[in-house]
């Protein structure tokens, strides 16, 4: 099983681990991964300025995996809704497709419509499915509440992402129980982690954030499980913010999903970017058995 | 004479022009007067910066830089291996041609007592590296031309470094080769050196030459006696072989001598090795001198930003002395455009048309801007916009062939941008994410300042007003029409009011008071584009307030694509932000200016 990894802006500049420790995991799990250098931009952010320089920075990427043959293996939730949102207008408007396909040619590239974009959870759930993962558990937690923070832009707008239930979703909740730890019911599970309005409107996006963190505080949870850059950078930033300190929501810490579930395989701290000087992190090895 | 005035009038020139350029690393900038510091001070504070530096164990730290990265191009050879060969073809050959060749007389007689240019090993080295170079240059010729490697843009400052190498270096194999066959430099050669005045034995000297050296004469011509030959060689190896191999070791001129052949006499009588002479030298003066203010300055730059980036902890660094690195670095830039190869936003200019996306070409206008120079209303616009639309991947400054931290300017000169620029709708995008993650290193009072104009910006083309009546005639339906193009995005007009949206908008849910906070709320966004009321559309906070999570047009009964009409309205608000006035460039920025103290 070989996937092309889309890793995009964030992560190789500032969540390293999360490329880290999805490498660590997905080797160990049989999955092959192609890095393929001219990857751009999904356009996610570019979307809000101009549709067709959105469009075209999706395509390119995809192209380029249609290109080596290869499906996409996305990490990042916006750019994975990004690249569907392309995927999709480019397979339904055979005339936004011509006018792209026109600019991309210019590098021998073409959106053909082949290849699939699949986010990380979506490939550990349905291409290697919980079945393995369960067989790769050495060290399952125990008495570990996680809630999952499932990220909008998997989710919805559900005809196009088409990743789960978006109203009852159950497929991350699968994929944290198989480590041993139990995911807990809580309320704002489906909500905006507030990452969007980072440097827009803080207040607001703080706002956002904080419900979540003290509602995942309150349902008892003592990580919440993350599976996006924006989603992990924002929980990370907003409980290291000092007033927030100062309001003690320091529980439950963000904790990105390969991690979780590459401690639970018996795969080094090293090998999965876990730095044990880190607060939070290194503390989840506690409840592993 | 001409020599010695034009070579000393090209070094002074050439001096003059480096403590010029290096001035300006201590005297350009890009920050606001309140925070500038004087020339003198970053001046002194970039000198105890490289005395603290080598007097440490950074020291070690600038040997390996020095060669690994400086002379062995290390970072080059990561990126680019084609490259790499190339750029070591054209600097190893011309340090060498430089130092043996150019001022052989003045390095190469200290280093080898038996130096002589026309004798080897010199006389074969001297064109060997000669011909290194030229492939180098063809190497580069090629890159930019030919193959044109994505987002790699070619302009004078890259043509002016091609040509006058160029230049130097073939003008140097003609005059070689034509040198060899002309008569007039012979004869000259035999008045200066030879010992004997015997007709017989200097028109034998002269067939050996025809014969084996090259020369063209109108006075001897072959088949000669093997006898005269004979002679020829006993006179030419008591007279001339001392200090003269074969010219057949100067294989490239010797090419070039054997291809002009046929018309060495008219060339001779021409005069053209002297013209070439001319050409090779003035060349090579002008190109000496105007270097500092070419892109040849590079060979100053680059390996001092090599270095400084090697051993300079920015967080510990005073901001006077990042700045002065900065300025250093613009001139470190060769515009080989690596960093536009690898930019993940580069491929927008194509839609956009914006060639201040890439990186490298922004490069130039930012170097521009901080040396003083006045910008337009336009470039001004398209700077800013090209710097926004950056994601902050770090890929520029990874690749980076001479070490540029790159993602700090790019923050530095961004905050500049937004501060003193336009007003940036852009700001209320997803860009500002890198912009919200650094914001303790700027002041809480600049930190909301772009985004308040923005805001303003925009609403302040659009009115909301309870009072004001809207018209919802002719003008609206074309508005409409517009919208309805996208072919997704006209499902607008299913709305039927139902709150569904706005009941689940968890921004909305935010706000005791939403509609103080956010102008128009989702539903009534979606029936006011119904209606075709711009003004209500457009001008809503909540555009920039929507965090994009699809709440809405999951939840919409009648499938209205709420967030991507969101979207759209987005783009149509930011296409028609309103044209600035002048009043608000940074057109006199702080242009060399010097008032102001640490």
């Amino acid at each position: 099983m070989r996937f092309a990894l889309f890793l995009g802006c964030n992560i190789p500049a500032r969540l390293q681990d999360y490329d880290l420790s999805s490498r660590a995991v997905l080797g160990r799990l049989g999955v092959d991964l192609t890095d393929i250098r001219e990857f751009n931009c999904c356009g996610y952010p570019i979307r809000n300025f101009d549709f067709k320089a959105f469009l075209l920075s999706s395509a390119r990427n995809i192209a380029l995996a249609n290109r080596h043959h290869l499906d996409m293996l996305v990490l990042c939730k916006c750019c994975y809704g990004s690249l569907k949102k392309a995927d999709d207008v480019l397979r339904n408007d055979m005339s936004l497709r011509e006018e792209i396909n026109r600019i991309l040619s210019e590098e021998g590239l073409k959106f053909e419509g082949n290849s699939e974009i699949k986010h990380l959870l979506s490939v550990m759930y349905h291409d290697i499915g919980i079945k393995k993962i369960k067989e790769n558990i050495t060290r399952p937690y125990s008495d570990l509440k996680i809630a999952v923070h499932y990220g909008c832009h998997a989710l919805r707008p559900s005809p196009i992402v088409q990743f789960d239930d978006p109203v009852a979703p159950s497929l991350f909740d699968s994929l944290v129980e198989v480590t041993g730890a139990e995911s807990i019911f809580w309320s704002t599970k489906l909500e905006c982690c507030g990452a969007p309005l980072l440097g827009i409107n803080d207040e607001l996006s703080r706002d956002l954030t904080i419900r979540k963190l003290s509602d995942g505080r309150k349902s008892g949870a003592d990580y919440l499980c993350t599976a996006c850059p924006y989603c992990q950078m924002q929980f990370e930033t907003v409980q290291k913010s000092k007033d927030v300190q100062d309001v003690g929501i320091l529980t439950p810490s963000p904790v990105l999903f390969p991690q979780l579930l590459g401690l639970a395989m018996g795969i080094s701290n090293g090998r999965l970017g876990i730095q044990t000087d880190q607060h939070g992190s290194n503390a989840i090895e506690a409840f592993l058995t | 004479m001409f020599f010695e005035i034009s070579l000393y009038l090209s070094l002074v020139i050439f001096a003059s022009g480096v403590v010029y350029k290096a001035s300006g690393w201590f005297r350009h900038d890009f920050v606001d007067g309140a925070h500038h510091a004087s020339p003198g001070f970053r001046f002194n504070k970039a000198l105890r910066g490289i005395v603290g530096s080598v007097c440490s164990l950074k020291l070690f730290i600038l040997l390996k830089v020095l060669l690994l990265e400086v002379l062995f191009q290390t970072r080059t050879m990561k990126e680019d291996r084609f490259r790499w060969v190339m750029h070591l073809l054209i600097s190893g050959g011309f340090t060498v041609l430089l130092l043996m060749h150019a001022l052989g007389n003045i390095v190469t007689i200290h280093l080898f007592s038996e130096y002589y240019s026309s004798i080897n090993p010199f006389l074969c080295i001297r064109d060997l590296m000669g011909i290194l170079v030229l492939l180098g240059l063809i190497m580069a010729a090629y890159r930019r031309i030919i193959l044109k490697k994505r987002y790699v843009k070619t302009r004078a400052v890259d043509y002016y470094a091609l040509g006058i190498l160029g230049l130097i270096l073939i003008s140097g194999f003609f005059l070689e080769g034509t040198k060899i066959t002309s008569r007039t430099a012979y004869v000259q050669m035999i008045e200066d050196y030879a010992s004997t005045d015997d007709e017989q034995e200097l028109t034998a000297l002269e067939s050996f030459w025809v014969e084996d050296y090259g020369l063209v004469s109108p006075e001897v011509s072959p088949p000669f006696q093997k006898e005269i030959l004979t002679l020829g060689k006993e006179v030419h190896e008591d007279n001339c072989a001392g200090c003269h191999s074969s010219p057949q070791w100067a294989f490239a001129g010797y090419t070039v001598a054997k291809l002009t052949g046929p018309f060495a006499i008219s060339l001779d009588r021409f005069k053209v090795t002297t013209a070439l002479w001319y050409i090779h030298i003035l060349a090579s003066f002008f190109a000496l001198a105007y270097l500092p203010f070419s892109k040849m300055f590079h060979i100053i730059a680059s390996p001092l930003s090599l270095l400084t980036n090697a051993v300079m902890v920015p967080e510990r660094s005073h901001p006077a002395s990042i700045l002065t690195r900065q300025i250093l670095e613009m001139d470190a830039c060769t515009h080989c455009g690596t960093c536009s190869f690898h930019c993940s936003t580069a491929i927008a200019s194509k839609t956009l048309g914006n060639v201040n996306i890439l990186p490298s070409e922004r490069m130039i206008a930012i170097k521009g801007l901080a040396a003083g120079n006045q910008l337009t209303e336009i470039d001004v616009r398209a700077i800013q916009e090209g710097i926004y639309l950056c994601t902050n991947c770090d890929r520029c400054t990874v690749v980076c062939p001479v070490g540029i931290n790159l993602r700090e300017l790019w923050f530095n000169v961004r905050e500049f941008f937004i501060q003193k620029g336009y007003p940036e709708p852009l700001a209320l995008s997803p860009y500002s994410f890198y912009r919200g993650l650094n914001r303790n290193k700027i002041s809480s009072e600049d930190y909301s300042k772009p985004l308040e104009s923005a805001r303003a910006a925009i609403s302040g083309k659009y009115e909301i007003r309870k009072d004001k009546v809207f018209d919802l005639t002719d003008g609206n339906a074309e508005y409409r029409e517009a919208l309805s193009r996208s072919s997704t995005e006209k499902s607008f007009s299913y709305c039927f009011a139902c709150e569904n949206c706005t009941t689940v908008c968890p921004v909305v849910g935010n706000y005791e008071n939403p509609q103080e906070i956010l102008g128009l709320l989702p539903h009534q966004i979606m029936r006011s584009v119904g209606l075709g009321i711009k003004d209500l559309t457009l001008g809503s906070r909540m555009l920039w307030d929507c965090v994009t999570c699809y709440q809405c047009q999951e939840h919409c009964p009648q499938g209205v694509h709420v967030t991507d009409i969101l979207y759209e309205l987005k783009n149509q608000a930011v296409k028609n932000t309103p044209v600035p006035t002048t009043s608000s460039i940074p057109a006199t920025r702080v242009a060399g200016s010097t008032k102001g103290a640490s």
